[in-house]
């Protein structure tokens, strides 16, 4: 995803001369192309995230358009007021870019996983929450980012995801995509388990089980429409994401059902615990540990139908 | 578009309007029940000297690209800001005394340009304003716009790591547009500076971190005017004025004494105050 987010950075340098990209000494050569092509639309903050930040707001309310770049917990919890005062208050449409979403960087340890991002960026009055699943939804997200007026949080994995796509999709901010059709059980993903989803159905498909995949990679604003339709159909929904349990995607959609006072449908959460993960390992087996692995989803769905 | 421009008032008329923003501020304090009066009260000769001579500005369109910018990263001075910018022409000084039925624009601190206009930044959390002012400063030189930008800060603002970072990152991109007055009135909120988090050698930590630097009478409208005057530019360098501030400056019961971060003062002490000043 981080390949895909740095050619489409450099595709779209030229057409935009408000584009300037921002960078927490991360990305070695990730950005030769883009600096050859804009030397002076590109800065290494360093290693300060917090001042970062407050630049990009600054250039973001006269006339730019920044793009910070480093990895997920510094551009978003390391400089969270920075985010909700300077980006957010001013309504500065800066684009935060987050690389390493969940356990990408489950190899590097509780420091580097990013579980709570998507909970707290979403509690912020203007920023959209956007988690691609794949390459070719990164650039789709990257250029509808674009058009918006305000902040947005764009929430990558590393590199070499599989593209779950076959094109670049043609992708409306707060409208869910259908990746899959099938009449007896919901499954909606966000971000880099989308793949996830989709190995699921797979399963559950050998187990006479058709599933239908929604791909919200908008957790806010949130696709109430999409959501409305799902509960009237599928008496299970599960919700799968890379993140805490808390204040994510399952979190947004329960509010959302509270709110409409309609508790028709089960959830079910595919989702991290409120712990942190002291066991380093790859980023498979902490999703195995975590139970996020199409196995267990796939078992999951069958006990509760 | 018009011109942004500067107002270049001389010495004397700069230092009988900072008497009567001293004044105002007062009378406010107690009208609005507005803390701070303390911080209000040491940065005034400064921003008269920003307002009334450097800054090119224009009050009939506050979001002129061309305009210089300032940038109250101590936030906690907004209610001196506020009666700066009436009297410089942004909105009528009345706007300040109008019941506002709890819908007001007129906080403890600056609110965004979108809700009021001539302020360049909502701050008010310390050590937002100035890494805020470093994207403005490039923002100019990108646009290739010769405005300037100037970033308020309090010696006890310096506490925060922010700061430090954007000081660095100011000078590693040489930005030589940018200038940070620091109000040095030796306290913060509930003790002395120096005794809270050692600043000092505090010019020279500026120095070393790779600013030009001086240090002046933060009161001497003398002294204000021809150290910005005399910026140093085309060095390749951020500025930074260390000004020698006191804290309640101008009125014999305020000046120096910390109690003035929070005290509101009662009608008495209003009129003494002005009296004292010399505005009736």
């Amino acid at each position: 995803m981080r390949n895909a987010f740095a050619d489409e950075m450099t595709q779209l340098v030229d057409a935009d001369p408000r584009l300037v990209l921002l960078s927490g000494d991360i990305g070695n050569r990730l950005f030769d192309r883009y600096k050859e092509k804009a030397p002076d639309r590109f800065y290494n903050c360093g290693v300060a995230e917090a001042n970062m930040m407050g630049v990009a707001a600054g250039l973001g309310m006269n006339g730019f358009r920044p793009v910070v770049y480093t990895i997920t917990p510094f551009t978003t919890t390391r400089c969270f007021e920075q985010i909700r005062v300077d980006v957010c208050y001013h309504e500065s449409p800066v684009i935060i870019v987050g690389t390493g979403a969940g356990l990408s960087y489950a190899q590097l340890g509780p420091t580097h996983h990013s579980l709570e991002d998507i909970a707290i960026l979403r509690t912020l009055p203007g920023m959209a929450v956007l988690c691609p699943c794949d390459p070719l939804e990164v650039r789709a997200c990257l250029r509808s980012a674009l058009k918006r007026e305000g902040p947005t949080y764009i929430r990558l994995g590393k590199k070499g995801e599989p593209e779950l796509h076959s094109t670049i999709p043609t992708l409306e901010i707060g409208k869910a995509i259908t990746m899959r059709p099938g009449d007896d059980v919901c499954l909606v993903g966000t971000g880099n388990v989308v793949s996830v989803a989709l190995e699921a159905a797979e399963d559950l498909k050998n187990h006479g089980i058709a599933v239908r995949i929604e791909n919200f990679h908008s957790v806010k604003p949130l696709d109430e429409s999409r959501l409305s339709e799902l509960v009237e159909k599928y008496k299970v929904i599960g919700i799968i994401e890379e993140h805490s349990k808390i204040g994510g995607l399952y979190s947004a959609i329960s509010e959302w059902q509270s709110d409409r006072m309609d508790g028709g449908t089960r959830l079910l959460s595919f989702s991290l615990a409120d712990e942190f993960i002291h066991r380093v390992g790859t980023q498979q087996q902490a999703r195995e540990r975590a139970k996020l692995t199409a196995a267990d989803i796939s078992c999951a769905l069958r006990e509760a139908l | 578009m018009s011109t942004p421009e500067a107002l270049k008032l001389p010495v004397s008329e700069l230092e009988g309007i900072a008497r009567d923003i001293r004044a105002e501020i007062i009378a406010y304090s107690n009208h609005a029940k507005l803390p701070h009066l303390g911080s209000c009260l040491s940065c005034v000769d400064i921003l008269t000297c920003l307002y009334f001579h450097f800054l090119k500005l224009d009050t009939t369109d506050s979001t002129n690209p061309k305009r210089d910018r300032f940038v109250l990263s101590k936030g906690h001075g907004a209610p001196a800001l506020f009666q700066v910018l009436a009297r410089r022409g942004f909105y009528p000084q009345a706007d300040l005394y109008k019941p506002d039925h709890g819908d007001g624009k007129f906080g403890e601190h600056p609110p965004v340009p979108q809700d009021l206009p001539g302020i360049e930044a909502a701050t008010g959390s310390l050590g937002h304003g100035l890494p805020m002012g470093l994207g403005m400063a490039l923002a100019g030189r990108l646009n290739k716009f010769p405005y300037r930008v100037f970033a308020l800060l309090s010696d006890g603002e310096c506490n925060e790591g922010s700061i430090w970072e954007a000081a660095l990152f100011a000078a590693a991109q040489k930005l030589d547009n940018l200038c940070v007055i620091v109000d040095f009135n030796k306290w913060q909120a509930t003790g002395r500076s120096e005794e809270v988090l050692a600043l000092n050698p505090f010019v020279e930590k500026w120095q070393s971190f790779g600013w030009n630097t001086c240090r002046i009478d933060g009161h001497s409208m003398q002294d204000l005017l021809s150290t910005i005057e005399g910026w140093p530019s085309g060095q390749g360098k951020p500025f930074a004025i260390i000004a020698d501030t006191v804290k309640g400056k101008g009125v014999s019961f305020m000046e120096d004494d910390n109690n003035w971060h929070y005290r509101i003062p009662t009608e008495d002490e209003v009129a003494q105050a002005k009296q004292e000043l010399g505005v009736l």
